[in-house]
């Protein structure tokens, strides 16, 4: 079976993500231009968030 | 191209003639035919640059041997090449230059940043300057090329996209280099001296250095640019880092900040947007490009102001000199342009 492919644009950098059709509401995306951790925030239709960061101390 | 093309290294024992020559050696469709030093004529190759031991027999031969090729590298002493060209001219029809000497156009400007005459001020028109990102279709047809001083390369790639879009007030941009020891050269003198030397931060250009000329001329577009440099010397052998403050003439958010960079360099095939919210390397680390010729460039605008801070790094040897040569190289003879430039780097380093 084949799914059709979302592209959506990354929430940080404007960046295009590409979802394929049986991704889950919640699941964790990585943008390929930015490296951010996206979340799917819903499915119909997609939308997408920047998933919740730690904060960290960078050490400098 | 069956057969290789023979190329030759004038002043082939300093830093950037072995970094070219190691490069050549591997590259598929060149033969370097030969390579020049006058300390160290008739000697081996490795001599010289110990880390090709074993992986080539070849001798330096003296500049007074050199026979006909069809491309000449000079890696020469700034001013070198421009006093002796017509010894060099008629041995190739295609030149390459590393050193300063024909990256101006103005003989003014030349007058200005080098403190001397230019000895051949009628040949700065037949150069094109080297760097493949601003000038690729002319570098394709050319049969002179200057490469790019390093600082240049660095500063000039993380902001050509950024003035060549006209966002940014050119006048205003306030750049500092950090650069490692190899871009000072081979030779010793007191400055070098280890024990001065190590654990520095040298701030030994804070105005006036020479590639200012190059990099205002290169990103000067509808208005004259004139960035305020300074170069700062670190304790590292490999590497160049920019960080510039530029300040734009409009609004604009990180988003389409980063639509300008995309658009600029998506197609590049060694510049890479690097900017990441976590990860050990969150923007451009020259480290890590030691041995390729990668430029990687980042940017962060500030929140409370119209400044962005653009950063970008290389390895002063490989984009900064002989990497972009070897770029130049491979456009000019019609060759993939990453032939013989595909090193990803090392991690840890």
């Amino acid at each position: 079976m084949t799914t059709t492919a979302t592209v959506l644009e990354c929430v940080v950098c404007g960046g295009d993500v590409e979802l394929e059709g049986g991704t889950l509401q919640g699941e964790l995306i990585d943008c390929a231009d930015c490296g951010s951790e996206l979340e799917v925030a819903s499915v119909a239709p997609f939308t997408l968030r920047e998933a919740p960061q730690e904060a960290e101390d960078w050490g400098q | 191209m069956s057969e290789s093309v023979r190329v030759a290294i004038v002043g082939g024992s300093g830093y950037t003639g072995g970094e070219l020559y190691r490069l050549l050696l591997f590259h598929p469709h060149v033969q370097v035919a030969q390579i020049t030093s006058e300390r160290f004529a008739g000697k081996l190759v490795a001599k010289a640059h110990p880390n090709l031991r074993q992986a080539t027999k070849q001798k330096f031969i003296s500049v007074n041997e050199l026979a006909a090729c069809d491309v000449l590298f000079l890696c020469l002493p700034h001013g070198e090449a421009a006093k002796n060209w017509d010894r060099y001219a008629g041995l190739a029809p295609r030149v390459i230059d590393l050193s300063a000497d024909f990256r101006l156009r103005d003989e003014a400007d030349y007058r200005f940043y080098y403190h001397n005459n230019h000895p051949r001020p009628d040949l700065l028109a037949d150069f094109v300057y080297g760097i493949p990102e601003l000038h690729r279709d002319q570098i394709r047809e050319a049969r002179r090329v200057a490469c790019a001083g390093c600082n240049a390369t660095a500063t000039i790639l993380g902001l050509l996209p950024l003035y060549r879009a006209g966002v940014v007030l050119p006048q205003n941009t306030v750049v500092e280099v950090k650069v490692g020891s190899s871009e000072a050269g081979n030779r010793a003198n007191d400055g070098s001296h280890h024990p001065e030397r190590a654990n520095c931060l040298r701030s030994f250009s804070p105005t006036g250095h020479r590639h200012v000329a190059e990099i205002n001329h290169a990103l000067s577009f509808d208005q004259k640019a004139s960035v305020h440099f300074s170069a700062t010397a670190v304790d590292m052998v490999r590497g160049a880092l920019a960080t510039s403050h530029v300040f734009l003439n409009q609004a604009l958010t990180e988003k389409d900040i980063w639509k300008i960079y995309r658009e600029a360099y998506a197609d590049e095939p060694f510049l890479r947007i690097v900017k990441e919210r976590d990860g050990l390397y969150r923007y451009p680390e020259p480290k890590l490009l030691a041995g390729t010729n990668y430029c990687d460039v980042g940017f962060e605008k500030d929140p409370t102001s119209d400044r962005v801070v653009v950063i970008s790094a290389i390895d002063n040897l490989m984009k900064g000199s002989a990497g972009q040569a070897v770029q130049a190289l491979n456009l000019m003879l019609g060759f993939e342009e990453t032939t013989a430039l595909e090193f990803p780097g090392l991690h840890p380093v």
